[in-house]
Parts: C-alpha cells; structure tokens; sequence
C-alpha cells in the first residue's frame, strides 16, 4: 500500500466549503528521462485521481507526466452530509491506492 | 570499351555480394546490431525533439473548446513566474463561478507549451464542489507559457495564461 497522507476536517457545517488535500508517494516517473545505462526509465505514473462523497463523486483528475513526484491535489467540496470521503488512485503497471476518510456534518 | 567496363565491376560487386552472402549470418547479424544501436541512440534523442510547441498546443486546446469561442477571463491562474526547479511547481487554479446548478465550472484543462507533452491535467467538478479552485505541484521542462482552461454548464470556455521562467528543468536529467 503506498503512502498517502489526506488533509480533510473531521467535523463541518452543514452547507460550508471545506478544503480537502490529498497527497501520495509515487516517483511519477515520465518515460522521457535517460537513466544511468543510457536507456529510457519506462513511465510509470498516476494517471486517475477520484473523490467520492457517500460514494458519489465529487472531484476526477486526469494526470499526464507533468503532474510533480508525489502527487499533491487540493480541491473544495460542499459539506453535504456526514459519511466517508473516499479517495482513489490507479496508473500504469497495474498500480491503485485506496484511502478513506470520515467527516461528520452538523 | 567504356561501356563494359562498368558491366565487369557491376559483375564483380554482385559476385563480392553473393560471396558476402554465403559467409553468411555473422556479417549480416553485424549489420542488424549495427542497425539496432542507431535505433536505440535514435530513440533516446526522440523525447528532446518531441516536445510540445506553441502548434500542438494550440491544436489541443482546439480539441477541448471545439468551435466555441475561447475567452480571457474568469479564470486566475497562480504559478510562480521565476522557478528555481521545474520538477515541483506549485499551481492553483481559481474560476470565479457560482457552482450552483445552472452555472457552474464543470473542468478545468491544463497545457503547457515546451514538455515533451502538451497535457498537464484535466480536471472535473460539479455543483458539489463549491467553488473551482484546484492546486497541484507540476512538472515543467523549460520556461514556458502555461495555460488554464474552464469549461462551463453553459458551454463557455474561459482561460488565463502565465509566462514561467525554470532555471532548472525537470524531465531531462536523471536525478537518481
């Protein structure tokens, strides 16, 4: 499982924004770098970011090579109800993270 | 007597040919590794020449908006313009929209000129959201311009533009 590190309150009002952030390790490699023999390091990247609310999606990301080492993504969400926000990664070589996160509205 | 004479040498190349032939599988398996290693030293200077240029750019942008009118405006689009190091750039985008249900920002694209790829995210949002602001860390490979684009419920398409300048590109050097 890789490393993830999510930013999101434990507790909002009812209607309020709240900020969720949201961070995993991966080495996003592009396929477009020499390594030390000379050949070309094979991409290996996060390709789909998801947030689902309750199991509905609030946020869809679609990286490309230039999304930075250790994806960061920070986005907002209307507190809507209390439940689990959900968070999903996948990419190339077969690679998905999963995390969770619960929130209660007021 | 001139004309034979380049009928002698043709004879005699296609005999050193056949010859060349029939000692056979090393000479030509030379060749092909030969061959090979040029393939391979070609490749590795294919991600240099194939970067993205202002064309492609334009021509991805023309694949998102389509006919629509694409607009300056609305969209703020945060990026420092002198960047020390291209592999971790901070971005934030920010549409200044309702995000109710009639009007609301539902993607936010963003391209860059100089990567070996025009594509730098495609993001998509809802009423759910509650306003479109998103930020990420990038990589970028040069100084650039970089672009952000926001897709409306009502079919618009606004944008913002930032020059950056990178002093030390990612992509190209293996920091490993």
């Amino acid at each position: 499982m890789a490393n993830v590190l999510v930013n999101a309150p434990r507790t909002a009002k009812k209607g309020q924004v709240v900020e969720i952030k949201a961070l995993i390790m991966h080495v996003m490699e592009t396929g477009y770098r020499p390594g030390t023999n000379g050949r070309i390091i094979p991409r290996n990247i996060i390709q789909d970011f998801t947030a689902t609310w309750n199991g509905r999606e609030i946020f869809r990301m679609r990286m490309s090579p230039a999304i930075a080492a250790n994806p960061f993504v920070s986005f907002s969400a209307v507190a809507s109800e209390s439940g689990i926000i959900a968070f999903r990664w996948s990419g190339d070589a077969g690679f998905v993270a999963e995390h969770q996160v619960a929130i209660t509205v007021t | 007597m001139t004309p034979r004479r380049p009928e002698r040498s043709e004879a005699k190349s296609r005999d050193l040919f056949v010859r060349r032939r029939k000692t056979g599988p090393s000479a030509a398996l030379r060749a092909t590794i030969g061959r090979r290693s040029f393939l391979a030293g070609a490749v590795t200077v294919v991600p240099f020449a194939a970067q993205a240029t202002p064309e492609v750019l334009a021509a991805v942008i023309r694949e998102v908006t389509g006919d629509a009118p694409l607009r300056e405006g609305r969209v703020t689009l945060d990026i420092p313009p002198l960047v020390e190091n291209g592999n971790a750039v901070p971005l934030t985008v920010k549409v200044d929209s309702p995000m109710t249900d009639d009007d609301h920002v539902k993607a936010i694209h963003v391209f860059n000129e100089k990567n070996p790829q025009p594509h730098v995210f495609n993001a998509w949002l809802s009423p759910a959201n509650g306003q479109a602001r998103i930020a990420t860390r990038i990589k970028l490979a040069d100084s650039q311009k970089v672009v952000a684009i926001a897709e409306t419920s009502k079919g618009e398409f606004w944008s913002a533009h930032t020059d950056v300048i990178v002093t030390i590109a990612a992509c190209i050097e293996d920091v490993t």
